[in-house]
């Protein structure tokens, strides 16, 4: 098959059903949303793609490689699949460790063995049964799904040599996309072979445009999510990924407005970091009935903390997570790789344990109401926030008002920017919470939240500021009033994020269990 | 149907072949996709009776898997008290449409001959399986005195 034309006609169809109208976006276009002036100092590097760029950025990642090491673009892209699409570590192994095992690893026939060992004319009368063909009238095969008579030239196979007819290869592959959601690691259909069907393959056996599109989707999808440097951006209906030169908790800016954390994809949440974030948010939601259900049925991969349903068989599970696919064990969440025979160990109901879990229970109750203070107030600037289109158009409001009071666009301008501010006090003071929820009593901490109850009271002042009537006597005054209150508020938020940051690299830092 | 036209052949070549520890193939005149069946294992403790199964092929056979029941009580570490067996080349993600029943049902005689405590759906049995083997050799053996069918007598 050439590669190259596969290439071309997979770009076409590239899964995205938006067409992309933005291509004029640039980075500067960026800066202009209000959502983005928070001026970072130091520079983290970023590339919104859209999926047709994806798409894009995956062929040529493909390419990439294969200039080296010139073996087909389809096997290039199961060997980069393998990888998790690190180039780097592919092209080490290729050339520094066993080609053979490589292959075999990634699941795909080595495609430099094969050639020349194949017969040099692989037409498609060969088969790997002897015994069936001679079974059968020339030129015709038994398909061993199907048990039925086929034509050769409508038999067709991996590199591995197991032929079936398209119709079962065509179903085959059907089930495998739309009833289990399986792209890139579809295997051969026969027994026992574990040998990858490649991306030109599905697209020459699969015609129809639904099934090809959902497939296109999950090979997407799956080049995404393994690739460490990319991030869907979480917005709901945004088909944008973000690109990053290196992994950090950095808050970066979708075309589409959405400004979230790269490392974990929340929303933007200094000071608090990822893991403890996610703890928070878990907690949240484990408030609510359907949480109970989660809590009582669903336990998190131990290792990628994708949240996981046990639905039937045995302890031993296998992370479903593309990127993942850890093995571990469901009653102790340990690796499984040691239980071999002696898993049961874990299962045991253990006394100590058992003691230990009822008195945490109580210990939780007390902690009821810690939890409740810190989550009251988190919840409080999260409401505030979403109000923040409101006060956008209330400001308007009173902007226009205040050009009637004989002041120009220009020195109105002021209000705009102390909503700014306002949000974005709003969203730090909402994190300190959950920093502060998890935040061991040191002398740190009570700076920490010293800093923490000035930013507060600031923010509240410029709220109410902001909320004021204006009347043409006090016009001034406000104007006044409100530039110093926002620039002490961004100055204290500037301020307890540089000592929370101080802490974090001088790990004066000390969190509860 | 894609089934109907397998099934029937794999019937027919699974009756003609006789396996002993497999016997009694039956199926529904009406309804091809379900199958019953005797396993007839060879090593002890279940060498002392024989054991109903059910299978049951989906309308989308081959390219979903069958699924199998034990009609009979056993005690075994990887089959649970509803008769639910955990095979993994008949789980979803396994499942392969060119793997045949015959395929299916010599890896489930080998499952129950030689149980494979590390994949339990039953925790208390592969505990006892593991660690005290002769205590479970004789639950089990009682167990099939008392429950599993009749062996054939050839």
């Amino acid at each position: 098959m050439d590669s190259d034309e596969d290439m071309e006609t997979f770009e076409v169809d590239s899964g995205n059903e938006s067409s992309s109208d933005d291509i004029g976006f640039n980075i500067e276009d960026q800066n202009q949303n209000p959502k983005d002036r928070q001026n970072d100092i130091e520079e983290f590097v970023f590339n919104v793609l859209s999926t047709e760029e994806i798409v894009q950025h995956m062929i040529d990642c493909i390419k990439e490689v294969n200039i080296i090491v010139e073996i087909p673009a389809t096997t290039t892209r199961i060997l980069l699949n393998h990888f998790k699409w690190d180039k780097e570590k592919l092209m080490e192994r290729y050339y520094d460790g066993d080609q053979e095992q490589l292959f075999a690893e990634a699941r795909v026939i080595n495609p430099l063995a094969s050639r020349s060992s194949q017969q040099p004319s692989t037409s498609s009368s060969m088969s790997s049964k002897a015994k069936v063909s001679r079974r059968c009238p020339p030129n015709s095969e038994e398909c061993e799904i199907c048990f039925t008579l086929i034509p050769s030239n409508l038999m067709t196979g991996l590199e591995c040599n197991h032929r079936f007819c398209t119709q079962c290869w065509c179903e085959y592959l059907t089930t495998k996309i739309m009833a289990e959601g399986m792209g890139q690691t579809i295997a051969c259909a026969a027994h026992g072979c574990n040998i990858l069907v490649d991306d030109a393959t599905v697209m020459r056996l699969v015609r129809d445009p639904k099934v090809r599109l959902k497939y296109q989707h999950l090979i997407t999808n799956s080049f995404v999510e393994c690739n460490r440097l990319l991030r869907w951006c979480p917005s709901p209906d945004c088909n944008n990924a973000v690109k990053v030169q290196h992994v950090e908790a950095h808050p970066v800016t979708c075309k589409c407005g959405h400004r979230f954390c790269f490392a974990c994809g929340e929303n933007w949440h200094d000071p608090v970091r990822c893991s403890l974030l996610k703890r928070w948010i878990k907690k949240c939601d484990d408030d609510s009935e359907t949480s109970n259900w989660i809590a009582a049925n669903t336990k998190e991969c131990p290792k990628c903390n994708v949240t996981i349903e046990k639905d039937g068989g045995c302890n031993h599970m296998v992370c479903k997570n593309q990127s993942c696919k850890t093995e571990f064990c469901w009653v102790c969440l340990g690796s499984w790789e040691p239980h071999g025979s002696s898993w049961y160990s874990c299962n045991r109901f253990n006394e100590e344990e058992a003691k230990e879990a009822r008195g945490a229970q109580e210990r939780s109750r007390a902690a009821l109401q810690r939890y409740l203070f810190y989550c009251n107030r988190y919840m409080n600037h999260m409401q505030s926030l979403k109000f923040e289109n409101k006060l956008y158009a209330s400001v308007k409001e009173k902007m226009e008002e205040m050009q009637h009071h004989c002041m120009s666009w220009i020195e109105v301008q002021f209000l705009k920017k102390a909503v700014d501010i306002l949000c974005q006090c709003r969203q730090t003071l909402m994190y300190t919470y959950v920093f502060a929820y998890y935040l061991r009593k040191n002398n740190q901490s009570t700076i920490f939240e010293d800093n923490q109850r000035d930013l507060e009271a600031a923010t509240e002042k410029l709220s109410e500021y902001l909320e004021r009537d204006i009347t043409n006597e006090n016009l001034a005054n406000i104007k006044q009033q409100v530039q110093d209150k926002y620039r002490y508020c961004d100055l204290r938020r500037k301020k307890l994020l540089e000592h929370v940051h101080e802490g974090y690299e001088k790990e004066s830092w000390e969190y509860m269990d | 149907m894609a089934a109907t036209r397998r099934l029937q052949k794999e019937l027919k070549e699974m009756q003609e072949c006789g396996l002993k520890s497999f016997r009694d193939v039956h199926t529904d005149e009406n309804n091809i996709l379900s199958w019953t069946g005797l396993i007839v294992p060879d090593n002890p403790p279940y060498n002392k009776g024989a054991f109903k199964i059910e299978i049951n092929f989906p309308a989308e056979y081959p390219f979903k898997p069958p699924k199998i029941n034990f009609k009979t009580k056993i005690y075994h570490p990887n089959i649970d008290e509803k008769g639910q067996v955990c095979l993994p080349i008949i789980s979803a993600e396994n499942w392969k449409p060119a793997t045949k029943t015959d395929q299916v049902i010599q890896a489930l005689i080998a499952l129950v001959n030689d149980p494979e405590p590390e994949h339990p759906l039953r925790a208390d049995l592969a505990d006892e399986f593991l660690k005290e083997r002769k205590k479970f050799m004789k639950n089990a053996e009682d167990y099939t005195k008392k429950h599993s069918e009749k062996r054939p007598s050839d």
